[in-house]
């Protein structure tokens, strides 16, 4: 998309973010014309989360996902046991072939023309599909599947497609990251894919842009002392005090580490990254107040130690996960929330929270409460935050207000690029470094025909533009 | 599926009881409108259980998967009164964005039915209609039944002794939830 009409006339997309001054019109977040094309460049293009593999545990188990505006259909294989994904959209003519959250199905049939489905996604069968006066055998079964995802990906536990089958694989999409999520899908005692997640999704509406909150939040520290002043006088921390956050909630005993604000202006990911000095795993500390819940946490811990006793933990979020892979995703170890557009000023959070799959139940019984009343729209922490997302929109909108610019400049030339992972800016960790990275993203993706224009599959490109 | 046991008290017992319930269930519905939210929390028995589960689109018949389970999944509440009254110093504390400034809340209770007498205990369900109206021009409708467990008490004629609030919505759709139902 070359050219756009905007406030101030005609613009070139790269015209609306100001590298030097480190701003961004608001343009990005307000324009129609430009959340249209996002759907086609970057949700048509990126690879997606969809949730998680303990969510279909047997055998024709599925779950209705979505994909940025579309929904899909995410379900375990009856024969293989491979889990799938499709488009929720019958292949005759676009009704919606499953409108179950979740479930067990043998085949999924369309309630318009009975077009059927198996599990994997064919077509198995449909009204008159025999009748001589009607279809007479003749519908081609390979033809009118559904529609699949062009690539999925099982990542230790947690599921992710693309539409674009010439997306790069998984791992080089989340590039650096990689060592993160797979960490993020660890248990406490360091066993691999050791979580699973509390069902359901957590989902509510926000009328606001999608890039606002998914593009800012887990990458800004320095929201919080404003934002959740409220919070401590609600005292919902594990201990029923004032502490929260941490690597799932744990709190851990004083250990030599590096944090920064990363931001990957290749890739679009970034947020809070810790890079420990040393092997091992730092000591447990008591953080719960219900019974017994320290007890597990700690010899979990000390497993991990073991495992870890001469390696370096995987560079990871602040005390746990919390960064944004790009460009909707944000994975924090014990809380994942993603933000799927609806229209250019409404997006639909969804959420999903880890633990130990081996944990005993008064383990997943503490962790479970403790999510529930920090997270959500019914949550004493993120409900503050659906105020500000909320109202920066709505101040957004107006002619005189798509004049000013964002201000993205907290830290801007002050951040040191990684020898090890091009376009990778370690930057001071209150900066807004991840948030300038998701722009050089964005505005890569948005400029790109195809994915032969883009990092990683075109490593001669580089796409910080600040 | 509700049942009805037990409730098939006599006469004018019948009468003052049922009037003992309504009237308190809109006390209890005024306290929130005004945001005398201390005086709402008098009302909650000590070792109250609030439950607002999420509710799924199932299959008909698939009626064990409808709420979220309270044993092993994620609700919009499950809580004891130190949470609730948690929650009430955060929006008394002047400076909780969400409900700051506060919100015009109006809760509308109805189709009070009294399900069972067991001692000084009543399990009553009820429907309530919550509008919210904010800042200008923010709207948030809350439709849905209740399941109380009502205690007698001296002070405030009865203690809410366990509450689930079943809400009429999949995806939320208000971007928060500033009361309580």
């Amino acid at each position: 998309m070359a050219n756009l009409i905007t406030a101030r006339g005609d613009r070139s997309l790269r015209s609306l973010i100001d590298t030097e001054g480190g701003t961004v019109s608001r343009e990005l977040y307000v324009n129609e014309d430009i959340f249209e094309q996002e759907q086609e460049q970057i949700f048509g293009r990126c690879w997606l989360f969809l949730g998680h593999e303990s969510q279909v545990p047997n055998p024709g188990d599925f779950m209705v996902t979505r994909m940025g505006t579309e929904e899909v259909l995410v379900v375990r294989g009856r024969k293989d046991n491979q889990i799938r994904a499709f488009l929720n959209s019958c292949a005759h003519r676009g009704m919606k072939v499953c409108r179950y959250d979740q479930g067990n199905a043998l085949v999924f049939t369309c309630p318009f023309h009975a077009w059927t489905y198996d599990c994997n996604g064919a077509l198995v069968g449909a009204a008159y599909q025999y009748a001589p006066y009607a279809y007479d055998g003749g519908i081609d079964r390979e033809q009118w599947g559904l529609t699949p995802v062009a690539q999925f990906k099982n990542y230790y536990g947690s599921l992710w497609a693309t539409w674009d089958p010439k997306a790069p694989s998984f791992e080089d999409y989340v590039g650096p990251f990689a060592e993160g999520i797979r960490y993020d899908c660890e248990a406490s005692d360091g066993e691999e894919a050791g979580i699973e997640v509390f069902r359901p999704f957590q989902k509510w509406r926000l009328p606001t842009n999608w890039k606002v909150p998914a593009f800012s939040s887990s990458t800004d520290l320095t929201h919080a002392a404003m934002t959740h002043r409220s919070v401590n006088a609600a005292a919902i921390g594990p201990d029923r005090g004032t502490m929260s956050g941490g690597e799932r909630h744990k709190r851990r005993a004083p250990f030599p580490a590096d944090r920064f604000a990363a931001g990957d202006h290749n890739l679009g990911h970034g947020g809070n990254w810790t890079v420990y000095q040393q092997p091992g795993v730092p000591e447990y500390v008591d953080t719960w107040f219900e019974a017994g819940v320290d007890d597990y946490f700690r010899e979990a811990r000390d497993r991990k130690a073991a495992k870890y006793a001469d390696r370096i933990l995987p560079p990871h979020g602040h005390e746990g996960g919390h960064f944004c892979v790009f460009p909707n995703f944000i994975m924090d170890s014990w809380r994942w929330r993603w933000w799927h557009p609806h229209t250019v000023g409404v997006v639909e959070r969804w959420s999903l929270f880890g633990v130990d799959k081996n944990a005993p139940k008064h383990v997943k019984d503490a962790v479970r409460h403790y999510v529930m009343r920090y997270n959500g729209p019914t949550g004493a922490t993120e409900s503050d935050d659906m105020e500000n997302w909320n109202y920066v929109y709505a101040a957004s909108q107006g002619a005189r207000a798509r004049k000013r610019n964002y201000f993205f400049a907290n830290g801007l030339g002050r951040g040191i690029e990684s020898d090890q992972h091009p376009g990778v800016v370690f930057n001071g960790s209150h900066t807004e470094e991840a948030h300038r990275a998701r722009f050089s993203r964005w505005l890569a993706f948005m400029e790109a025909s195809s994915w032969d224009d883009l990092y990683p599959i075109n490593r001669a490109k580089s796409h910080r533009i600040w | 599926m509700t049942e009805r046991a037990n409730a098939a008290l006599e006469g004018m017992d019948r009468v003052v009881l049922l009037k003992d319930i309504e009237q308190f269930l809109y006390w209890e519905a005024l306290l929130l409108d005004e945001r005398r939210l201390n005086e709402w929390l008098d009302l909650l028995a000590e070792d109250i259980h609030y439950w607002m589960p999420i509710r799924r689109n199932i299959k008909f018949g698939d009626w064990d998967l409808e709420y979220s389970d309270p044993e092993s999944e994620i609700s919009y509440f499950d809580e004891g009164k130190d949470i609730l009254t948690g929650r009430v110093r955060q929006i008394n504390s002047g400076v909780h964005w969400a409900e700051e400034p506060v919100s015009r809340f109006s809760h509308l209770i109805s189709n009070i039915l009294l399900l069972e007498v067991n001692g000084d205990e009543v399990r009553v369900s009820s429907k309530f209609f919550c509008y919210q109206n904010r800042l200008q021009d923010e709207v948030n409708l809350f439709v849905g039944r209740r399941y109380d467990t009502l205690r007698r008490d001296p002070d405030t004629v009865f203690k809410i002794v366990k509450r689930d609030v079943i809400l009429d919505q999949n995806v939320l759709l208000p971007k928060v939830v500033n009361t309580f139902f």
